[in-house]
């Protein structure tokens, strides 16, 4: 048998977060989304004693094929922080071009809820992956409880407005 | 990733190790899933009960093993899932088991956590299938632990031996995308016991023969291991490669990332080895790394059948292989890794009941004999009030040890600290032994009971009075066990609600001389909430 197309465009997601701030549902929804895309994924976290309200971080990678379900050091396009504490700690797992966004980028005033920060996040993020808006609404379905969904369908279009929005901000000063 | 294959309804799906272990259980028609929770094993059964499977919750590994053993000798299929350490409470059962045999297909799953995220040692359970003489099987994702499952129960029967099952967290817990068979699973025949004494009555007369026969059953798996579809050689861009990686489990994905254009000979049958098949591998090639995460274990059996392999540096065998980790093996490269800065501890939660137990044995200058859960977390800051952790129900023989040598004005602070789940796992016998062999200042037994196993997801044990799908059963009072043991004072208090009574209770079984057990019985606020929503589905059954 043959390796063939091993392909290493895989991208790679790391979030970071506290105990009980939505971690790992983040990471499932982010999972489930490129799922729905039709792409590879894995996606993987520590459970257990980290569930105590200590540090979680979760990697998700999809592209056309992923091997490690890790992400390896100095190489996520992405680091996702749910706690600003949580961004310089994990920093290192960066790409040298790699994007950190962190929970300041959402107004968190503006949510439903703060428990939609996660998902607000997740808006922000999309703005940057070539994943059918459609995938996401599939995604957050299917990892949310019906009563919550509203909330943070509107969770997600916030942090989505405000990804836009930076984007734009960006390319401005970039020109 | 088609969503069709030929002849069978198939269904795309993205599923921890653990997810796909559970659905092939149900896909193989397995009578009868057991286990003791615990992380990165404990979703396999609770995930196959969701599913409609068969299953159940024992009060620890070795009884778990025991019943999935009956079962197989009554000739059903049976699962049984643990962790590492959980193995070596089911080693004495395994031992012998592998002389015995079985009649249904038997598999055992041990989940290992190398990197120790959640245990209290990073054992390489690769050593039990070598120790024991039973296969070995193991994945590499989601989909492998998915098919190895079946391929398992198949080889089970086919040889007549259980098979050990061994993932590791990253294959446990890691999602990855799953092709599953969906549809009924077929029905099985009615069972009938067919009587064999000599192969399942383990008198000496009867273990001298077995014993021979496992010999001849592992040559027997050896010979099938050689052509198997199980160990694959894959070889880089199809021409004859320079660099040859031997490998296994999640460690082929992170040496195939790391070298993309090495040749890779992936071993799914780990144990027995396919020796002479490794061998012309490692002839093939000009340079033949084993890339393994754990112990040094594959590469030294390589080497001692002659073969010439490089194998990692010993600092690579502390924590988890990772794709960094392989390319360092691969370079020879010994420079200190990156180390990542320390990120927040875990701590009990805020209201956790525990959080009374261990400022009042702090307050009181306890010397703390723990054990295995939440509790143990006892440990750091701000309570620092645990002395010693071992294993599994360490705290009662540890803590008598200690009373029976120290002198008496110490003896007397020491206490054994244990949760509900771990008493009902392994403390029943140190309690006896409590009772059978006093230390001459008496000891006290603190109970934390909590109501629920908390550290590994809140799962039900006999202690709560509920089954693993949270159906009531008759509920196994600790306070009745240790009145009926011998245990000259039993005190239950609820730690939080009363903290001076609690304070009370401890100082006056610390000064009594007697032997004491205190149950501090508070419900874990993360599982009560659970347990209201329960009673409040089974208040609308009951209308």
């Amino acid at each position: 048998m043959q390796n063939s197309d091993i392909a290493n465009d895989a991208v790679s997601v790391v979030i970071a977060g506290l105990g009980g701030q939505g971690v790992v549902k983040a990471s499932d929804i982010l999972s489930d989304a490129a799922f729905e895309a039709g792409l590879d994924v894995k996606k993987s976290e520590i459970h257990g004693m980290s569930q105590r309200g200590g540090a979680v971080t979760s990697d998700v990678r999809f592209g056309r094929r992923v091997l490690s379900p890790m992400v390896p050091h100095g190489q996520a396009g992405f680091l996702v922080a749910l706690a600003s504490d949580q961004l310089e700690p994990n920093r290192w797992l960066l790409r040298e071009d790699g994007l950190a966004i962190g929970p300041g980028e959402v107004d968190v005033a503006m949510l439903p809820s703060a428990r939609c920060l996660n998902v607000a996040i997740l808006g922000v993020l999309s703005t940057h992956l070539a994943i059918d808006e459609d995938c996401w609404r599939q995604a957050i379905e299917a990892n949310l409880p019906l009563a919550v969904r509203p909330a943070n369908m509107q969770a997600f279009e916030i942090g989505r407005r405000a990804g836009d929005h930076s984007r734009t901000r960006q390319g401005d000063i970039e020109k | 990733m088609s969503d069709n294959n030929d002849n069978q309804n198939t269904q795309r799906m993205l599923l921890s190790g653990d997810e796909a272990v559970a659905h092939a259980a149900i896909n193989a028609n397995v009578a009868l899933g057991t286990g003791y929770p615990g992380t990165p094993s404990t979703e396999i059964i609770e995930t196959f009960n969701q599913l409609g499977g068969r299953a159940e919750w024992s009060p620890n590994e070795k009884v778990a093993f025991e019943v999935a053993l009956g079962a197989a000798f009554a000739g059903a299929r049976a699962l049984v899932t643990m962790k590492h350490v959980g193995l070596n409470v089911a080693a004495d059962p395994l031992f012998t088991a592998a002389y015995t045999g079985v009649g249904g297909g038997m598999v055992v799953v041990s989940a290992d956590d190398p990197g120790m995220a959640s245990s209290q040692n990073e054992q390489d359970n690769r050593y039990y299938a070598r120790a024991a003489g039973v296969p070995m099987l193991e994945p590499a994702d989601s989909q492998e632990a998915y098919d190895f499952t079946l391929r398992a129960f198949e080889l089970s029967e086919q040889f007549g031996t259980l098979v050990l099952l061994r993932m590791t967290t990253r294959s446990c817990h890691s999602k990855t995308v799953v092709t599953v068979r969906t549809g009924e699973p077929q029905r099985s025949a009615r069972l009938h016991y067919e009587r064999d004494v000599a192969s399942r009555v383990m008198i000496p007369a009867n273990a001298r023969p077995a014993h021979r026969r496992l010999r001849q059953r592992m040559d027997e798996i050896t010979a099938f291991a050689e052509t198997c579809d199980l160990n694959v050689v894959y070889t880089g861009d199809g021409r004859t490669p320079t660099l040859g990686i031997v490998t296994s489990g999640v460690s082929y994905m992170h040496a195939l990332e790391a070298a993309p254009h090495a040749g890779f000979l992936k071993l799914g049958l780990t144990w027995p080895l396919a020796i002479e098949k490794i061998r012309a591998f490692a002839t093939s090639v000009d340079r033949c790394v084993v890339i393994e995460e754990g112990e040094d274990l594959l590469a030294g059996d390589l080497r001692a059948a002659g073969l010439n392999v490089e194998s990692k540096e010993t600092i690579f065998s502390f924590g988890e292989l990772t794709v960094d980790r392989a390319r360092r093996i691969l370079r020879g490269d010994r420079s200190p890794e990156p180390t990542p800065q320390k990120s927040k501890p875990p701590q009990l939660c805020k209201g956790c009941p525990h959080r009374a137990a261990f400022e009042i044995l702090r307050r009181l200058g306890c010397i703390v004999a723990g054990d295995i859960g939440c509790y143990t977390l006892g440990v750091l800051p701000p309570f620092e009030a645990m002395d010693t952790c071992v294993c599994m129900g360490a705290s009662i023989g540890v803590g008598l040890g200690m009373r029976h040598v120290l002198p008496d004005d110490e003896a007397k602070k020491v206490v054994s600290v244990i949760g509900d789940s771990t008493f009902v796992h392994s403390g029943l016998t140190g309690l006896v032994e409590m009772v059978y062999n006093p230390p001459p200042t008496g000891h006290v037994v603190l109970v934390l009971d909590n109501g629920t196993t908390a550290m590994t997801g809140f799962q039900e044990h006999p202690g709560t009075g509920r089954r693993m799908d949270h159906t009531r059963v008759r509920r196994l009072s600790f306070e009745d066990i240790a009145r009926s043991a011998g245990v000259e004072r039993v005190e239950v208090v609820d730690p939080q609600a009363d903290k001076a009574d609690f304070e009370r209770a401890l100082a006056e079984a610390l000064s009594s001389g007697k032997l004491c057990m205190i149950v501090a019985r508070r419900p874990c606020l993360l599982a009560a909430a659970r347990v209201r929503k329960q009673q409040i589905k089974e208040g609308r059954h009951a209308e």
